[in-house]
Parts: structure tokens; sequence; C-alpha cells
């Protein structure tokens, strides 16, 4: 649904300290309320190839097929907002792309991405991820990650192995269990959020989140409420400052009212009378 | 560990673990590295460790030491040198150059995200010692030029997994040290709280009335910045406005901010 007006979104993408080039690849679009980022990785310069295909394909088949749907439906076999069939559906369809290039192009061969995309509607935003870039949401004081990371620590962490503290200290951060254009198919992790006016969400690579601690992420996004570009900012110099040893990429996004569905539609209704 | 085998032609004799910061070689029993040939002198040579390298030196021999078919006086021992004595050789294998060359511990190819499919992971229990021979190290994707380093990384990585978890703990290799900057305090120039100190402790400090004008200064490891946040007039330091952008601070600069102006100043250093 169109959230202009309502939809605040800050994004940011950086190349880091040791990396010749950026293999993240991030959109945000108002008009559809939908953000999407992407980590690519394998091969020289095919990280950035299989990024930018996630990007580019889930965009432009939300641009097409979200105007056909009616903000406030349900699906009824997942108990979701209807746009979480489309969202599957685009998601496949990328998968579908990264792969058929990473079988076709010998450069490209054993390409993969990460992946969060998420799409506000009707009071709500559906998140859907794939592999280990996350998605953090800020609440009055409540500063909580709402995805869990496809990773061979968070497993380790499930199974009882290891303390999420012994993670943050591990050398195989690398190493994620899932992700978007290495199969045929794809299981995309998606779930359904509340949203409330003033709600701060933070999508980012794990450029940010392997240097940069969860309460320095916590306090830049209280301090720098106000301006989220300075937020965004902010965020990527801490990475930085730290030692900046991958991509770099964050997504800030705040509604700051209430976008029910029905609002947009009984306005066209009414514009169209006038 | 670096370590010397010992052979006699060919034959293995045994091997001489580097453990000391200095052996010897000779004839003599009293040598570390006992050699009971009429070729080799009472003490013949020493090897000893010197910062990172080894080192060979020959102790004016009567018949010399060869190191790859050359008399040398001093040498600095490279894997795989076969040190020359009579019929006897000792040939040295540094096991840190083994396993830079299997691309073990390179922190770089830390960094570098990699897929694991997950049936490779829920196929192995969580069980200790088990996992390591179920996840065969083809089962890491990776991209063509990339694939030695990911083979390869895969029996230093996988092992820690299975590892009890206290050894799976290892310390961050990006770490992050202190910054060693000297604290800076400002202190308020005018209005109600003039002479008020405020130290600049935490990463980010937030100055001003929300709604009207906020700045931040933020501490970084090379020095004090001020950014402008929200409002419409931007920060002011010695009378000069910093525009949108982040502005580094000065010893004694003066920053105004929502009409206060505060002195901005480092403590002892």
């Amino acid at each position: 649904m169109d959230l202009t007006g309502i939809l605040e979104i800050a994004r940011l993408t950086d190349v880091g300290q040791k990396r010749d080039h950026n293999e993240d690849a991030v959109a945000g679009d108002v008009e559809t309320g939908l953000l999407v980022l992407a980590d690519g990785m394998g091969g020289y310069k095919a990280g950035e190839v299989a990024s930018e295909i996630a990007v580019l394909t889930i965009l432009a088949e939300l641009k097409e097929s979200l105007p056909n749907q009616l903000p406030g439906s349900i699906d009824v076999t997942s108990g979701m907002q209807m746009e979480s069939v489309l969202l599957r559906d685009a998601v496949a369809k990328a998968n579908a792309n990264i792969y058929h290039v990473s079988q076709t192009q010998p450069q490209c061969s054993g390409m993969g991405t990460t992946l969060v995309v998420a799409l506000f509607t009707n009071d709500r935003v559906l998140v859907g991820h794939i592999g280990d870039s996350r998605m953090y949401r800020l609440r009055g004081d409540d500063f909580s990650q709402i995805t869990e990371d496809h990773s061979l620590l968070q497993e380790q962490i499930n199974f009882g192995l290891i303390t999420p503290e012994q993670a943050r200290h591990s050398v195989n951060k690398n190493l994620v269990t899932r992700a978007l254009g290495v199969d045929p198919e794809v299981d995309l992790e998606l779930h359904e959020y509340q949203v409330l006016p003033g709600d701060l969400f933070l999508i980012c690579s794990d450029g940010l989140t392997d240097l940069v601690e969860d309460e320095d992420i916590y306090l830049t996004l209280t301090a720098l409420n106000a301006n989220l570009e300075v937020a965004a900012h902010h965020l990527v110099q801490l990475a930085n400052d730290n030692g900046g040893n991958d991509n770099i990429s964050v997504i800030l996004a705040r509604a700051a009212l209430p976008f029910p569905a029905g609002r947009s539609w009984r306005k066209k209704i009414l514009n169209w009378l006038k | 560990m670096a370590k010397l085998i010992y052979s006699l032609d060919g034959a293995f004799l045994g091997e001489f673990p580097l453990e000391k910061d200095r052996l010897t070689i000779g004839r003599r029993p009293s040598n570390d590295i006992h050699i009971d040939n009429l070729a080799i002198s009472g003490e013949h040579a020493t090897v000893s460790k010197s910062g990172g390298d080894v080192v060979l030196e020959d102790l004016e021999s009567t018949n010399g030491t060869v190191v790859n078919g050359k008399a040398i006086k001093k040498h600095v021992m490279q894997h795989g040198d076969v040190i020359e004595l009579g019929k006897y050789q000792l040939k040295f294998v540094n096991e840190a150059f083994l396993q830079d060359k299997l691309g073990t511990v390179t922190a770089v190819d830390y960094e570098k995200t990699m897929i694991i499919r997950p049936g490779s992971v829920h196929a192995a229990p969580p069980v200790p010692a088990a996992p390591v021979a179920e996840v065969p190290a083809e089962e890491l994707t990776s991209p063509p030029v990339e694939a030695p380093p990911a083979v390869e990384q895969a029996p230093a990585v996988l092992p820690s997994w299975a590892r009890p978890p206290s050894a799976a703990a290892a310390p961050a290799p990006n770490a992050t040290t202190p910054a060693q900057l000297p604290v800076a305090h400002i202190q308020v120039l005018n209005g109600p709280s003039t002479g008020k100190e405020l130290p600049l402790i935490k990463a980010l400090t937030t100055l001003g009335k929300p709604g009207v004008q906020v700045a931040v200064l933020t501490r970084r490891p090379h020095g004090y910045f001020v950014t402008h946040v929200e409002g419409d007039r931007h920060p002011v330091v010695n009378g000069q406005s910093v525009g949108a952008q982040a502005h580094q601070l000065n010893d004694h600069d003066i920053i105004e901010i929502a009409g206060v102006k505060m002195e901005f100043y480092f403590v002892g250093g």
C-alpha cells in the first residue's frame, strides 16, 4: 500500500575498510511499503550479482503484483495478510533468477545471497528472511532482534552447544545454513508483526552486527531517533571505526502514523466522488 | 611447532621438536641431537630460535654443515630445508608454515560468508566429536575462484562446533580495543546552566532542545565530532555554521547549539 507521508526510510550501504567492492544491495520504496536488503556471497564479484538480482527482482515483482491486491485480506492457509503470498512468489522468482544465472554463467557458479524483505501493509509488517542478515525493532525502550539467523552459530546456540556470549567471539561467524539462489527451491522464513506508530525498524547486514554490539546500536537509535539519516550514518561509522571488515548496510524505517487497510481505499473512493 | 626429522640415507630415525630456544648438534653425548659418527664434530652446530625464525649455525666443525647441498656458516631455516651431516640428514619441518599453506587460519578468509547446505548441519547430531566426518568439505558451497580456501578451511572451522562449549569460544579476531583518546569535557558558557561541565564519556552525547535544535557529539577512535540531528539551524563552531556534515572538534572550540554556547576541551592528556 502507498505509505507516502507515513513511512520514513533511510538506507545506506558502505564498502567498509577491507573490501574492494560492495556485495550488499539495499532498496526501500515508500509507495509499496517495501524494504529489501541482500548480502551477496561467492566468487569474484558474483556476490554482488546475486544480491542485485535479488533486490531488483523482488522490487519489480511486487511493484507489478501489489497494485492488484486490496490491502486487508487474509490468506486462509497462513492466516497472514494476503500480500504474504505475493511476497513468497517474488522471493521464489528471485531465487530462480539467481539460480539460473549461477547454473549458466560459470563465473557466477555457486553464488548466493542472504535476504531480509519487509512489506508494510494494514498496520502490520511482513518480514521474510534467509541467512544471517537481520531485522531489529526499537519500540519505546525495547530493542529486540526479530529475525533469527540461519547460521551455524545460531543452530549451535539453539542446540545448547554454545551460549550467545560465546557466539559473539566465535570465529565461524561466516557460515550461513540458508541462502537465496543456491538451490532450485528456497525456504523463506516469513512472519507477520503488528506495527505501532513510532516503531523503528532496522535491517542490516552482518557487516554491522559482527562489529557493533547490540547495545551500541540501541544507544544510537535512541539518541538519533529524530534523524534517521544521521542514525544510519552513525551506525555505518561505528562499524568502520571498529575495523569495517565487511560491507556494511543498514535500512531504517519508521511508520509515523497508523496505516490500516481501507483508509486508502476509502480515500480513493472519496477522491473519485469529488 | 617446528621440528627436525632425523634420517639416515632417507630412512627415518626419529624427530626432534624445537621445544627449547637452542638445540645443539654433535658427536658428544651431551648434545641435544647426538649423532655418533666420526664425520661429526664433538660440538658441530646449533639450531636456535630468534624472533620468529629458526637459525642454524655451524660451530667451526671439521667437516662443515651443509644445507640443501650448500655449505653454510649461518642459515635461517626455511620449511623443507635439509641439513646434511655426513650420511645423516635433518629435515626442517615448520608446522606453522604448513598451516598457512593449507589456508587454515587467515583472518580475511573468516570474514567471507559461506553457505553450508542445510542438510549437512541437521544431519549431524548435537553430540561432540561426531559431526566432523558427517560434514564433508565439499558441502561448503563456494565459488570456483575461492574454492581452495573454502574447502581447506573446513577442517579448521567445523571441528570447533564439535568441541565442548568452552573450547568453541575463541577471542574475536576483531576485538575492539578501547580508544586511546583523551577524555574531553564540555562546559556551558552562557544561560542558566553557565559553568556546568559534562564529561564526554559515552560514544554519543546529544545536546540541544528536541523539536528546536539537536546535535550529537560522537566519540570516535580518532577524535570527537559534532553532527547536526534535527532543527532548522545547524551547529555553530567558533562562529561558523558546520552544516549537516560531521565536524571534528579541536581543543577549546566553542560550540553553539540552540542558543547555548559551550567550550569543548580535552582533560589531562
